[in-house]
């Protein structure tokens, strides 16, 4: 999972040192900084945090152990467009399972993976929320409410038909 | 609001905006421009209704028309029909299942009959991003009265004598909370405000943080003076940017109206409210964890004592409250403990916020008094179960909780009855099951969360959760034995005694529930090999009615591993050795010839 080699550019680390710095360097805000930086980069890679850590003055095993801790931070790229299904209780009493079959059958990857071409990753949440609507399915920033497995394989087509 | 005769508020919580309430607004807005009523009528964006299940919503004030299900298309003919000629549009109206009559106004649905909202006063009645509103609904009258007429004393033993109890699941006394922080001196306090909202199925706080923001921003100031904490702190989840938005907004408004800063309302009080991010921890509920987290830590949790109180975030006293509990403090301010007290059970006071989800006709949010029935719940305001199939259980307390089944129905909801009953209050989260729902793999589910979520620190929890799964994993595949039972009891009970926090501590009760009540489905899986909802795959077998089939093919030319076999015109028969169970050929068969045993 971790064999993604980054190599990172000035600028990169340059935009890194700054987001440590907007928050004074301060070894407490390392969560805040992991946020704003994943929201830079899409994704925390390695070679990411070894920045963060020497900038914050804490060890990569630190931030390492945090950025692992909360399924928020990711340590791969997502996908153009991200796809996440909702696996919340009420979600699942009214079919999120089959769903995400579904999805993981058409896509041929699994959850936390992202398809060779970079275009989907799958992804699991728990609860958005919308449970009037449930199963939920969010693509990106759109929602899609009582989605069935029938309704996936043209959910996808109309991302890859946008290219 | 003043001006406008007539307002249009649209629902724009979370649920709605997903079936394109924005777009409601959008065109709203523009019919009313084109028919040239711009200083007649106004659209709000206001909170969630709670009616989540017939979104978007459309209330027009004030006749209290609520119009359901309505689609951006439909904005035309709302002001032209409505407003123009005060005309209802009865399409949009809401049509009672039950009575098969159209029900104009909201007070008289079943959904709302029931419910007191005091916690959700302001959602969905006024724009959560102007300040303005909430002060016309008596907001910001609390903090006020406190600073000028209350000493800190005085403010917590008003809490404590409501007897609020803390909402988000422990169901501590809050005034009890308040009073351990106040009494420690330190030259720094911090207030908590815990909104990091983590079970599946429960989203009673961020529609607080959407439609109201400003109550909580006013209650952690309120906390901040009777505690002596000039430090306010939200921790709320990452996964929730409307919420984000709305209290920051809030936050910037108090602000600049001298509600927060400096000099409160000119008697010197000092208070400020700064935004933490949680990044998808369940553990975080915890408080200790929560603290650790804000930190800038690993989200685990540490034993108690010492409690947040004594020693909390930077090691200094801190109060911890859930967003819920704070949306209460106000309204018992400028109300009265006696007035909050009349309301509730007689342990439990005051109202609890439900999330209605899962096999129910009424999807929804509502606000209730404690002590209500289940039964109320469920068959009134929830409108019954969907697609008039049987009742089965209902989760509550998300999955740290139990089912609680057709016995519970008349046993009043409260902190203690739902212990006794074997689940918990949690933050509120009710899933409804139906006989469709297979309770093993209920169970299952619930432990695969905890499995997930157990931030691994102890033991007990990390490695026993891990195998009362395996367990559930190897009933619900056709291999379980008698034994498994007991080894389930006794690891699940050993996991609640020896767990460092309340996630381990309450985790096995979703298996120990289900065991409890549904012994006979365990019974079916391990000694039958069956599921009797038709749920576990792997103990569904396939087979041809002979009586229904016609021999049409359909089937075997759908099966896509050639397990059906048969001539033309001839009874098929399904090779279970070769099926995969994946149901193409129900899905095919126009005769109901395919049958799951």
């Amino acid at each position: 999972m971790s064999n993604i080699k980054v190599e990172l550019k000035k600028p990169d680390v340059d935009k890194i040192k700054e987001i440590c710095k907007s928050f004074n360097n301060q070894p407490g805000e390392l969560i805040n900084v992991l946020h704003k930086t994943q929201h830079t980069f899409g994704y925390l890679p390695a070679e990411v945090q070894e920045v963060v850590a020497r900038e914050l003055n804490v060890s990569v095993a630190k931030v390492y152990g945090v950025v692992t801790f909360y399924s928020f931070f990711s340590m791969i790229p997502k996908g153009k467009y991200p796809i996440s299904v909702c696996t919340g209780t009420a979600c699942y009493v009214r079919g999120a399972e089959n769903v995400l079959d579904e999805f993981k059958k058409n896509l041929k990857i699994e959850v936390g993976e992202t398809t060779g071409d970079g275009m989907f990753s799958i992804s699991c949440l728990r609860c958005v929320g919308a449970c009037g609507l449930a199963p939920v399915v969010m693509v990106g920033e759109k929602t899609y409410g009582r989605v069935a497995p029938e309704m996936v394989s043209d959910i996808i087509k109309e991302y890859t038909n946008q290219k | 609001m003043s001006g406008y005769k007539i307002h249009l508020l649209v629902c724009g919580g979370t649920g709605c905006k997903a079936s394109l309430s924005t777009a409601v607004v959008e065109n709203l807005n523009h019919e009313i421009k084109t028919q040239g009523l711009d200083d007649f009528a106004q659209v709000v964006t206001t909170g969630c209704f709670g009616f989540c299940e017939k979104g978007p919503i459309v209330k027009i004030i004030p006749d209290n028309t609520f119009y359901v299900q309505v689609k951006p298309e439909d904005a035309r003919e709302i002001v032209e029909e409505h407003i123009v000629k005060g005309r209802k549009v009865e399409r949009l109206l809401y049509h009672d299942p039950d009575k098969e009559t159209i029900v104009s106004d909201s007070k008289h649905m079943n959904f709302y009959k029931k419910q007191v909202r005091i916690a959700l006063r302001n959602c969905g009645v006024i724009d959560p991003e102007n300040i303005d509103e909430y002060i016309a609904r008596d907001g910001y009258k609390a903090l006020g009265k406190v600073l000028s007429e209350k000493t800190p004393e005085e403010a917590i033993k008003l809490i404590k004598d409501s007897g609020l109890r803390g909402r988000g699941g422990g169901g501590f006394s809050t005034g009890m909370k308040w009073e351990l922080a106040a009494k420690n001196i330190s030259d720094e306090k911090y207030v908590v405000c815990n909104a990091d909202e983590g079970d599946p199925g429960a989203f009673m706080d961020r529609s607080i943080l959407e439609g109201d923001p400003h109550t909580v921003v006013e209650a952690m100031a309120i906390c901040g003076y009777s505690i002596g904490s000039n430090y306010g702190l939200v921790y709320i989840r990452a996964e929730y940017p409307l919420a984000i938005e709305r209290l920051k907004t809030a936050i910037k408004q108090a602000r600049d109206y001298g509600l927060l800063g400096n000099n409160i309302l000119g008697t010197g009080f000092k208070f400020d409210i700064e935004l933490r991010y949680g990044a998808g921890a369940f553990v975080c509920g915890e408080e200790t964890a929560l603290i650790h987290s804000m930190e800038g830590s690993r989200g685990e949790p540490t034993m108690k004592p010492p409690f947040p109180s004594d020693s909390g975030y930077l090691g200094k006293p801190t109060t911890v409250n859930n967003v819920e509990t704070f949306a209460n403090i106000p309204v018992i301010i400028n109300k009265g403990a006696a007035w909050f007290s009349s309301i509730g059970s007689e342990k439990a006071k005051g109202t609890k916020v439900f999330a209605l989800a899962g096999k129910i006709n009424n999807v929804g949010l509502i606000e209730v008094p404690m002590g209500i029935t289940l039964r109320e719940v469920i068959f009134e305001i929830g409108g019954g179960i969907k697609n008039g199939k049987k009742f089965k259980a209902v989760q509550t307390g998300g999955p740290s909780g139990g089912c609680l089944t057709e016995k519970h129905l008349d046993t009043p909801i409260d902190y203690d009855n739902l212990i006794a009953a074997g689940s918990m209050m949690g933050s509120g989260g009710m899933v409804v099951m139906d006989e469709d729902d297979c309770m093993v793999d209920v169970a299952k589910f619930f432990l695969d969360f905890t499995v997930e979520e157990s931030c691994g620190k102890c033991a007990p929890c990390r490695i026993g959760n891990k195998r009362l799964h395996e367990i559930l994993e190897k009933i619900t595949k056709g291999n379980g034995t008698p034994e498994d039972i007991t080894r389930l009891i006794n690891l699940g009970t050993v996991i609640k005694d020896t767990s460092l926090c309340g996630l381990g501590q309450s985790s096995p009760n979703p298996v120990l529930a289900t065991i409890n009540n549904f012994m006979d489905e365990y019974t079916a899986h391990i000694e039958d090999k069956k599921c009797p909802a038709g749920v576990c795959k792997a103990l569904m077998k396939y087979e041809i009615v002979d009586e229904n089939c016609v021999g049409c093919t359909a089937c075997a030319r759908a099966c896509p591993v050639g397990a059906i076999t048969g001539e033309r015109k001839e009874i098929h028969h399904i090779d279970t050795s070769l099926c995969i169970k994946c149901g193409a050929c129900i899905d095919r068969c126009k005769f109901n010839a395919v049958i799951i045993k």
